[in-house]
């Protein structure tokens, strides 16, 4: 059984078509990609994966459950976590506790606990600040866990939004084009930081990425869009020959 | 790492640290001040405790939250008419009318902040101003509640056998609600949920992302700051022995709103300062007559002017 299984999904703005049909599947301990020109509807995918969107029609399974239609913050909790296009932190708070906002859905104590002092809810505090600690030490900015978010470089805030992500305890990771404004040095430091989130922690990872390099490196598996349909999934070398894929990206000759 | 992870960042350390002298000498002068203090100067000191206790129990609304409530002083009301109704009515003791009163608070913050609290803020604020307005108006037409010329012979507390009478003994219970009050604040917002209402209010979807359900923590945020709100109503209303609607009004929670507001919305020692402002501006200028108003309005206008996060802000911001 796939990790992912997204069968026949549709929706709509209006008139608007945005996504038509689609199906596809993540394996569990995989590094797949969405690709697709501009407006292809990745993004709006992605925000059906994760609640921000109700789909008009189909269904999508995690680990055989159904999350189709389910608030944001029930998916995230049963464990796929995303990062964004535009980078979304929460800029006026620190990097730690940035990185301590994953841990939320995996712990309990409320108000009253928090009021009363009470043991169990110390030691819980003390273990989502670790935890956060280790997810930052995780990405590799650990030293700056006491700086506000919004004054780390771009490329850091990219690996405190992982970081977040990932302090979730995700099963599957999406992650919204991630080299978006990185360098060329950082880009390869994100491909090792990728292969390490699957290596090391097991977490699936299903990225949208226009660099193309970036992409054949990393992916087992590309699913193509085009104008809020499926054109081809495959190996990266299969999907490289397609020609629909080809024509997506490049055109017909007349 | 593990030293680092298990102990308060080192800004937060720093920032306990340096509040902690000023904070001492504040709570020693607040502790002695009866000793020189006049009936009026302790009249005025005890209106400017309420008000930390209202203004800071609204910042877990606004500035914790972010959540614009224009109709606070409802839940305030709610409070000193619990108290006041069943002491004057039923005959019962005080301090039993205060967890009737925080569970009436909740109810009040669930039946108005369970539907509302799904639209974003600026629906929020014509909501509460309607519910505070609502209130009112119940509080003025209700037999129970004493129509317009409201409640008299509400019982005055007993601690052990000591009957709370004189102004002094008033001052120093809301000195005390004034610092549990505080310590419930800062308890909140370094745990968990209160980290929540950060994140909501400085991005909503990247909260909703993270795995956080924004409906339970804004109902949460709001449901507690109408607690504090009710007790400071119940030891109000103890205190005055006599309630009528027009302590309620949307002027009411207009000057809580802006305690906190005028002060720093979101840090405790701002907010404290603002309220105590708003209590005291108005005696200040007492000397100005008639003037009062206009005095009050372009001091404020000049206080938004050149320190528009408030007078001691975040220093997040």
């Amino acid at each position: 059984m796939a990790l992912l299984e997204v069968r026949d999904l549709r929706l709509s703005f209006g008139g608007l078509k945005v996504l038509q049909d689609i199906s596809f599947s993540v394996e569990k301990g995989a590094i797949n990609s969405l690709i697709g020109p501009n407006g292809a509807g990745k993004t709006s995918l992605f925000n059906c994966l994760t609640g921000f969107y109700k789909p008009k029609g189909g269904s999508i399974r995690l680990a055989g459950r159904p999350i189709t239609g389910l608030p944001p913050h029930r998916i995230t909790a049963l464990g796929l976590a995303r990062t964004f296009q535009n980078i979304r932190l929460f800029k006026e708070m620190s990097v730690l506790e940035n990185a301590m906002s994953g841990q939320h859905c995996r712990s309990r104590h409320g108000l009253v606990s928090a009021i009363l002092h009470l043991p169990s809810q110390r030691r819980e505090e003390e273990a989502i600040r670790a935890a956060g600690m280790r997810w930052l030490d995780f990405v590799g900015i650990a030293e700056h866990a006491h700086r506000l978010a919004g004054g780390l470089s771009y490329g850091d805030q990219r690996r405190l939004e992982l970081a977040r992500a990932l302090a979730s305890t995700p099963e599957l990771i999406l992650l919204d084009e991630p080299a978006a404004g990185l360098n060329e040095r950082e880009k390869s430091d994100l491909v090792r930081l990728i292969r390490r989130i699957r290596d090391e922690t097991g977490v699936t990872v299903l990225l949208i990425e226009h660099d193309m390099g970036l992409v054949m490196q990393v992916s087992e598996r590309i699913v193509v869009f085009d104008y809020g349909q499926k054109i081809a999934d495959g190996t990266p070398v299969a999907v490289r020959a397609d020609p629909r894929v080809i024509e997506a990206y490049l055109g017909t000759e007349e | 790492m593990s030293e680092e992870a298990t102990s308060l960042p080192a800004g937060q350390r720093q920032t306990l640290r340096r509040s902690l002298l000023p904070g001492l000498a504040a709570l020693a002068c607040a502790l002695v001040l009866p000793q020189f203090a006049n009936a009026y100067v302790l009249e005025v000191a005890t209106t400017a405790l309420l008000y930390v206790v209202l203004c800071l129990g609204l910042n877990i609304v606004v500035g914790y939250a972010g959540l614009l409530d224009l109709g606070y002083a409802a839940f305030f009301a709610v409070g000193a008419y619990t108290t006041g109704i069943l002491t004057a009515e039923f005959g019962f003791n005080f301090w039993l009318s205060i967890p009737v009163s925080m569970v009436a608070a909740c109810v009040a913050g669930i039946i108005i902040g369970a539907p509302t609290l799904r639209l974003r803020s600026d629906y929020l604020a014509i909501v509460t101003l309607g519910f505070g307005e609502i209130v009112r108006i119940i509080a003025r037409n209700l037999d129970i509640t004493g129509g317009a010329s409201g409640l008299v012979g509400i019982e005055r507390p007993e601690v052990f056998g000591f009957k709370l009478m004189q102004v002094q003994h008033f001052y120093y219970a809301f000195l005390v609600l004034a610092l549990l009050t505080i310590f419930v604040c800062l308890s909140v917002e370094r745990s968990r949920m209160g980290r929540a209402w950060f994140y909501v209010r400085y991005d909503e979807d990247a909260a909703a992302g993270i795995g956080i359900n924004r409906v339970s923590a804004k109902l949460q945020a709001y449901m507690m700051g109408a607690v504090i709100a009710s007790v400071a109503g119940c030891l109000y209303a103890a205190k005055m022995t006599a309630i009528s609607p027009e302590s309620f009004t949307f002027n009411q929670s207009l000057l809580i709103l802006l305690g906190v507001v005028l002060g720093g919305m979101g840090r405790i020692p701002g907010v404290v300062l603002g309220a105590i402002l708003v209590a005291l501006l108005p005696e200040v200028l007492r000397g100005a007559g008639t003037y009062r108003p206009l005095v009050t309005a372009v001091a404020l206008l000049a206080i938004m002017l050149f320190r528009p996060n408030g007078l001691w802000p975040d220093k997040r911001v």
